[in-house]
């Protein structure tokens, strides 16, 4: 599936869903306020206690809702409150990235990143990078794409029916041709 | 555990934007916030307020939940790392359950950092909109309380952890002090005058250092270090290595009969307590004063335990008090403590990075550290300025920020150096009669005294000259320059280059992170800031709190400061971790996780999961079990769990579900 295929409808804005971890990262974007950095707005942050907690479905919940892009934001390496949180992330990151792109979810719309508390800088550079990207892309429009799809398997479903009132033989034939 | 949600009752969210003056207002259309809000589900009341932090603020909440029955409270304003606390006790004292509240970050993650007002109040209203849908599943919870270990650990011996250990020690605490180093003491043990009331350093350290050594509630551990930190606040396990000094500390009295009778006659090897100015033997004391009161062997140097032969003249000199022992290995302590203070302290730079001021290339040119050192009367030269070359010198060049406000190598300012050049500037003048230039970019003096301080050094004659030295060289233009060091500088207030002839260069070297900073930051699990001094809490409101609870900062591993601010410093950390103590207990945040039995499947995925080992398995029923003693709330099972049994308490599916369904419901 292409985006550029996608109309790009008058105003769109990419819109991130981000989670943040309480220690590392969202303190990082907190500091990146208190430090007045300035960044794009189309990004909006979930706390989390760890990136740990990251259930892949949140991030497949955030798409299906409408997200253009997911960004997730533990402790670098070594420096998770909770030890270890973050490898457990990024394992099911890696994961999820493989399914995601099964589903024709471009890479650069989901994102892990290592933000430390002192990286307030980092928060911008990301999420404006991201931002762009993202704008690059185009909207994924899942919702969107999702009632097409029903669409088409209410369409699909109604021509089974219609041939399968119609006749078994005939039904064969039309599969083994079509 | 009561998880039926909301018992069928009916939910009445109020709903608080707050403007913070301008901070939130001026980029937030918080009027339009509230009136949107005001028609989502359940919202029963929607208002803005100046400063919802503020008592009225608070009393606002309150009066509202008994007024119009509120059952759910959200508040948009700053970040909840600052005020989460403050609301959920606002929302107590309104009578209802401190977990019915939820907080929303406009103001750090909206309006600080955006410029476009439309988007910015767009933005609050979807972060709103996310906490409304959130707050409806709330349930109420109950903090735990943890019991406090009355112990506490303070990590390094210099000024800051020495005054930490002794507030906290005079208040009755048992209080374990770690220094890696042979003696307490720090770098302020190496001066010989502090500024600005040129005060005799050790005159006011070394009372204090053998009140530390001699307190019945202090356990001092010189020679060792934290290898291990377990545990969380009220409740760590700490491992402490003790290094091996060769000398039983127990049985030394401090004597030093051992020392005249080494093998080596003459003291041969450099001291580092000198900056390496000096000579020591094998088997020494740093100083003097050196706490506790025992002598040490070095095995790099000492024959005996390089080669195995030896006289050991130094055994029998010890005699029956058989202190000495070569067969010392390292050994490995357990302790118990509530709480731990760190207080590792600073490294100066390292002027080598800096060639063109010739710090080991010209042999006249000195770190401000060894001068502390060559004016102390008990250094290694009696106080007497000797040069490295024999020679007194009649004129000296102080160059400030070495290695500080550069782009090259740190950008900040060291806040030390300025004052400590004048007071190097005065002490050199004392003593020796000389000429002295300081070379400086800004002078920085604010501190209680401390711009009186520099007038006086006026007054006393010192030249002050501002531009940064371009470099310090041998290489002679004129008959007088013949023989000296050349500091070349332009002079940007008379405005042309000059070139300066002094016989002797200092360098006011910048503070920097220990070496160890980052293995230090891990074990105790704290964070660094970009410069790799560790991270307060709050710069303003927590500035000796760390991110772990029950960590405290204190001195100059936070970042540079001079004496009175790491005393000061000290003492706060020592009150944080007093308040701890005292109160005996600390409220942790329910934010557990547990297992629904009867949806379990059994599966196992979890248990090896936690780092903590609080999940187990029970066999019989073939189900997962969280021990919530020791679940820490990270939620990592809970995102891993395929049969989606596992719930995090104030993080539950359905809470996180509905925030992301909210900011993006548009
Ligand atoms: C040349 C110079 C002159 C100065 N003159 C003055 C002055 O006149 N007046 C003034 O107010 N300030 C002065 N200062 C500043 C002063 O040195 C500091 O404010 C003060 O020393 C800070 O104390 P501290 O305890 O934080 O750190 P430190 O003195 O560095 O002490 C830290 C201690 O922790 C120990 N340690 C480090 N890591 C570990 C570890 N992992 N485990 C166990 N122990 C560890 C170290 O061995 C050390 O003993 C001067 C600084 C310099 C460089
Ligand atoms: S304290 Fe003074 S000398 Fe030191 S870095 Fe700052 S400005 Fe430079
Ligand atoms: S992962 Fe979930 S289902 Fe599996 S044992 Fe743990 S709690 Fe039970």
């Amino acid at each position: 599936m292409n985006a550029s295929e996608n109309k790009v409808p008058a105003g769109w804005s990419p819109r991130i869903v981000a989670f943040f971890c309480n220690w590392c990262t969202y303190t990082a974007a907190d500091l990146a306020g208190v430090s007045r950095l300035k960044y794009a707005p189309n990004v909006r942050v979930i706390r989390l206690m760890c990136s740990g907690r990251v259930d892949p479905q949140f991030i497949l919940e955030a798409f299906a809702r409408g997200a253009d892009g997911v960004l997730v934001g533990g402790c670098h390496p070594n420096d998770c409150h909770y030890v270890e949180g973050n490898y457990k992330m990024l394992r099911r990151a890696r994961l999820l990235r493989r399914m995601l792109a099964g589903m024709g979810i471009e890479e650069a719309r989901f994102r892990l990143e290592w933000i430390s508390a002192a990286e307030g800088e980092k928060v911008k550079v990301v999420v404006n990078e991201m931002v762009e990207q993202i704008r690059a892309l185009g909207p994924l429009g899942l919702p969107g794409r999702w009632a097409e799809w029903d669409r088409e398997v209410a369409g699909l479903a109604e021509r089974v029916a219609a041939v399968e009132a119609a006749g078994v033989g005939e039904k064969e034939s039309e599969v083994a041709h079509g | 555990m009561n998880h039926g949600k909301n018992n069928g009752e009916e939910i009445r969210i109020g709903f608080y934007v707050c403007h913070c003056g301008h901070n939130i207002a001026s980029m937030v259309d918080c009027a339009e916030v509230a009136k949107y809000v005001e028609q989502l589900p359940h919202v029963v009341l929607s208002r803005d307020y100046k400063y919802m932090c503020s008592d009225p603020g608070q009393e606002l909440i309150a009066q509202d939940i008994k007024e119009h029955n509120l059952n759910r409270i959200v508040v948009a304003s700053c970040s909840p790392l600052l005020h989460e606390h403050t609301f959920r006790t606002a929302v107590e004292r309104g009578g209802i359950n401190p977990f019915y509240f939820h907080m929303v970050n406009i103001r750090e993650h909206n309006s600080w950092v955006h410029t476009d007002r439309a988007a910015a109040t767009l933005k609050a209203k979807a972060l709103a909109r996310a906490a409304i849908k959130r707050v409806a599943h709330h349930r109420a919870l109950e903090t735990k309380r943890v019991p406090i270990h009355p112990d506490v650990l303070v990590v390094g011996g210099g000024i800051a952890g020495i005054h930490a250990a002794m507030t906290l020690a005079n208040a009755g605490k048992k209080v374990y002090l770690v220094e890696r180093e042979p003696t307490i003491g720090g770098h302020m043990a190496k001066f010989d005058k502090t500024f600005p009331t040129l005060d005799c350093a050790a005159c006011i350290l070394t009372p204090k250092m053998s009140q530390v050594g001699a307190h019945p509630n202090i356990k001092l551990m010189t020679y060792s270090e934290v290898t291990k930190v377990d545990g969380y606040v009220g409740n760590y396990t700490v491992t402490i290595k003790h290094k091996p000094r060769y000398v039983i500390e127990d049985l030394c009295i401090g004597c030093q009969d051992c020392i005249p009778a080494c093998v080596y006659k003459e003291p041969k090897f450099p001291d580092e307590f000198n900056e390496n100015l000096g000579k020591r033997k094998p088997i020494y004391i740093p100083f003097p004063q050196a706490t506790p009161q025992v002598v040490i062997i070095d095995p790099d140097t000492c024959l005996n335990l390089k080669t195995g032969k030896c006289k050991k003249t130094c055994v029998e000199a010890c005699g029956d008090k058989k202190a000495i022992d070569f067969k010392q290995q390292e050994t490995f302590e357990d302790i118990k403590v509530g709480t731990i203070i760190v207080a590792t302290g600073f490294k100066t730079f390292d002027a080598t990075k800096m060639p063109q001021y010739g710090y080991g290339i010209h042999k006249n040119v000195y770190t401000a550290l060894e001068v502390e050192r060559l004016v102390n009367a008990s250094g290694p030269t009696g106080g007497e300025i000797i040069l490295r070359d024999g020679t007194h010198p009649k004129s000296i060049g102080i160059i400030h920020c070495v290695g500080s406000r550069d782009e090259r190598h740190n950008r900040w300012c060291s806040r030390v150096c300025c004052m400590y050049s004048l007071k190097l500037a005065h002490l050199l003048k004392e003593h020796t009669g000389a000429e002295v230039y300081n070379f400086y970019i800004d002078m920085r003096t604010a501190g209680k005294n401390y711009d009186e301080f520099y007038g006086k050094l006026l007054d006393e004659g010192v030249h002050f000259i501002r531009g940064r030295v371009g470099e310090v060289t041998d290489w002679a233009f004129t008959p007088e320059e013949e023989g000296h060091l050349v500091i070349r500088v332009e002079d940007t207030l008379a405005g042309y280059v000059r070139r300066i002839p002094v016989d002797m260069v200092v360098l006011a070297t910048g503070l920097e992170p220990q070496e160890d900073a980052q293995e230090v930051r891990r074990l105790f699990n704290m964070s660094c800031g970009g410069e790799g001094f560790f991270l307060e809490r709050h710069p303003k409101l927590a500035p000796v709190n760390t991110f772990t609870d029950g960590i405290f900062l204190a001195g100059c591993c936070q970042g540079p400061k001079d004496i009175p601010d790491s005393v000061a410093q000290a003492g706060a950390a020592a009150a944080e971790a007093l308040v701890l103590v005292d109160k005996g207990y600390v409220e942790q945040e329910p934010n557990t996780a547990f297992v629904i039995e009867n949806e379990c499947s059994g599966c196992k995925s979890c248990v090896p999961l936690c780092p903590y080992t609080a999940i187990a398995f029970d066999g019989s029923k073939q189900k997962a079990y969280i021990n919530e003693a020791l679940c820490k709330g990270c939620g990592t099972c809970v995102g891993a769990c395929p049969s989606g049994s596992i719930v995090q308490n104030l993080f539950e599916d359905a809470e996180v579900f509905s925030e992301i369904e909210g900011v993006l419901a548009e």
